[in-house]
């Protein structure tokens, strides 16, 4: 496969923020704010769905976010040749 | 043994281990003592991010706060963990490439500005103030609580315990002993929570067991109180207040020091990945519990006050045996007081604090939960020592006043500085002044609507110049600072009331979001008309965006 280019790199690295933010947002604001009346009406074994989002599920879906994130851009590395040196450190001084 | 000996057995055996912890983690340079000399392991980091960021509140007074709100408390549950999502994707992966020590090193370096740095470092040393003396005063109240030591007394070993780990081993033994407090402080959480939801439902998840209690609660609440448990916007939480106060919350863990700067300790970009994953999977861990315990409890009283009565209450051994430290007013009750006002009468630490009794647990259990809180405020306390520290030695001494000076002198001094950053906070524990009660708006607002904004543009704008940025935080800091004076002059100035009841409706903890939204504005509309950072700026921000460090030849050809 063709190595991607850094350009590019950068392109997709914002891309996938932005997928993930909007999740974040529909997640946090939209399910567990804006719609908790209505979603509250929908109940599954007599736990109402907006207020189960709010103080369970939207803290579930953050931890997997990030989980997204970390594999995703683990990958992106690698196709754009971008990726630290197993065992590197970059020394403060050395950074820029 | 007696509640009381337990107590004193988990106390000394813990802080004990922080003590080793401490002996064996000794630094001899300042990368050392700053960020660990780069060198923790993600799922260490994560630990401590976990630890340093659960507070004595998160683990003491959160499950009491959320029982009190029922739907409204996610503003804390959601507002204390997704700040981690933005933190993770917009922020921790790009200041580890940066690589220096602190908050204001980045934002002095990215804006070009020793003004700009110093703006940065007084805003850390104020947010990070705050928020210590808050933990402080939870030393010397868990001291008070359970092993009846004189408050004073308590913020007094707590200060010599931080001083010992934080002074000799700087971020390396905070770090390692972060990683052991959040062992012993979510262990202590997880046990009691356990045993009161098998106690209630005969299944020991609490996530599971909470499908069964919220359809009795919702019922229960109904019949006594008048409104569900589930139902959103109660009072002054309407839907504005609820959302203006979770993006404040949120934005301000992304943007407080003590947190950002311990992405810096790892040893590579995909570790700071990494490290935010364990870290909200670790937070995680007691904040989908702490929902949880909060039902529990609150579905117990209202049953117990239904079945008994307030004064066939009073013959529960936790009612009298809480209600002997003044957590509970069980003096006030009388038969055919109503359920609201009974709940007025208890103390919401009570939650957590008197779950293990609730629950018949043994009195080890109950030592155990003395520890975890020491635990969760020592460690948050050593995380904010160790940025006022910093910011004081190197920001400031080590930056501006004495750059030719030799590392070990840096060295001295930095250990000196948190050292001096101890003592104050232990005086503002022991002399706690009116801003401390308000530290979610201070401490949030602050830290969102100075921080966030411009480290942001700073990595994914190129474009934004020095002058922005210090316009745009001085305009965040100064207008939610002032807002949050106003509507909280009652607390802070010792006014009879509040200046300003509410900003267009949004209350103190929610106005950082208007501050936040303020810098952002300014900070683009300035840069606009100022001219472009220089070119070496600019190469550092191509620079941070990529993992591998690039070469010289290869950001020519960007």
């Amino acid at each position: 496969m063709e190595q991607m280019d850094r350009k590019t790199y950068w392109r997709e690295v914002r891309k996938r923020t932005a997928l993930l933010l909007v999740i974040w947002f529909i997640v946090g604001y939209v399910l567990s704010i804006f719609l908790v009346e209505p979603l509250n009406t929908l109940k599954i074994a007599g736990v109402p769905m907006g207020f189960w989002m709010a103080q369970q599920g939207s803290i579930m879906i953050f931890i997997l976010l990030i989980l997204a994130y970390a594999i995703m851009m683990g990958k992106l590395d690698r196709a754009a040749g971008v990726e630290e040196d197993a065992g590197t450190t970059t020394p403060p001084s050395q950074a820029h | 043994m007696s509640i009381i000996g337990w107590t004193f057995f988990w106390v000394a055996i813990t802080f004990a281990v922080y003590i080793g912890i401490a002996i064996w983690s000794r630094v001899k340079d300042t990368a050392g003592f700053y960020v660990a000399g780069q060198g923790i392991p993600s799922i260490a980091n994560g630990a401590a991010v976990a630890a340093d960021w659960m507070s004595a509140a998160s683990f003491i007074s959160m499950a009491g706060l959320i029982s009190f709100m029922g739907y409204d408390g996610a503003v804390y549950l959601m507002g204390w963990t997704g700040g981690y999502v933005l933190l993770a994707v917009l922020l921790a992966p790009f200041l580890r490439k940066f690589g220096k020590f602190t908050v204001p090193d980045f934002v002095g370096e990215r804006y070009y500005s020793n003004t700009a740095r110093v703006v940065a470092a007084i805003a850390a040393l104020f947010v990070s103030f705050t928020y210590v003396a808050g933990q402080m005063r939870g030393v010397g109240v868990v001291f008070s609580r359970f092993l009846q030591v004189d408050i004073v007394w308590g913020v007094i070993i707590g200060m010599a315990i931080v001083s010992l780990y934080a002074v000799l081993g700087g971020m390396k033994g905070i770090t390692w002993t972060q990683v052991a407090q959040y062992t012993v402080l979510i262990i202590a959480y997880l046990i009691p929570a356990f045993a009161i939801a098998y106690t209630l439902t005969g299944i020991p998840l609490p996530q599971l067991a909470l499908g069964k209690v919220l359809p009795q609660l919702d019922q229960l609440q109904y019949e006594l109180v008048g409104n569900f448990y589930s139902q959103p916007f109660k009072g002054s939480w309407d839907l504005l207040n609820v959302f203006f106060v979770t993006l404040a919350l949120m934005t301000g863990t992304a943007g407080l020091p003590h947190v950002i700067v311990r992405f810096y300790t790892v040893r590579r970009v995909v570790d700071a990945r990494w490290s935010a994953f364990w870290a909200l999977f670790f937070i995680g861990l007691l904040y989908l519990t702490a929902p949880a315990v909060a039902m529990f409890a609150r579905y117990y009283i209202l049953n117990a006050f239904s079945e008994l009565g307030p004064t066939g209450m009073l013959d529960l051994s936790w009612v009298q045996n809480w209600a002997q430290t003044g957590l509970i007013r069980a003096s006030e009750w009388s038969e055919g007081m109503t359920a609201a006002a009974l709940l007025s009468t208890i103390d919401r630490d009570i939650i957590v604090l008197a779950t293990p009794e609730i629950a018949n647990l043994s009195a080890w259990v109950v030592g155990l939960v003395a520890a975890g809180g020491l635990a969760a405020a020592l460690s948050t306390a050593s995380g904010l020592l160790l940025v006022i520290g910093s910011a004081m030695a190197h920001d400031i001494y080590g930056q501006i006043i004495n750059p030719s000076a030799p590392d070990h002198v840096k060295l001295t001094v930095a250990r000196v500085m948190i050292f001096i950053g101890v003592v104050i906070a232990g005086l503002l524990g022991i002399f706690p002044p009116g801003f401390v009660a308000e530290v979610v708006a201070f401490a949030f607002g602050l830290a969102c609507s100075s921080f966030f904004p411009i480290i942001v543009l700073g990595v994914f704008w190129k474009r934004c110049t020095k002058e922005g940025a210090i316009a745009g935080m001085l305009t965040g800091l100064i207008f939610t600072f002032t807002l949050i004076v106003l509507m909280r002059a009652d607390r802070v100035l010792g006014l009879e009331e509040p200046i300003l009841s509410s900003f267009l409706g949004i209350n103190a903890q929610g106005v950082g979001t208007i501050g936040m939204i303020l810098n952002f504005i300014v900070t683009i509309l300035v840069s606009l008309r100022t001219p472009p950072p220089p070119k070496k700026v600019q190469t550092l921000v191509e620079q941070i965006r990529y993992p591998r460090v690039l070469q010289a030849e290869e950001l020519e050809s960007a």
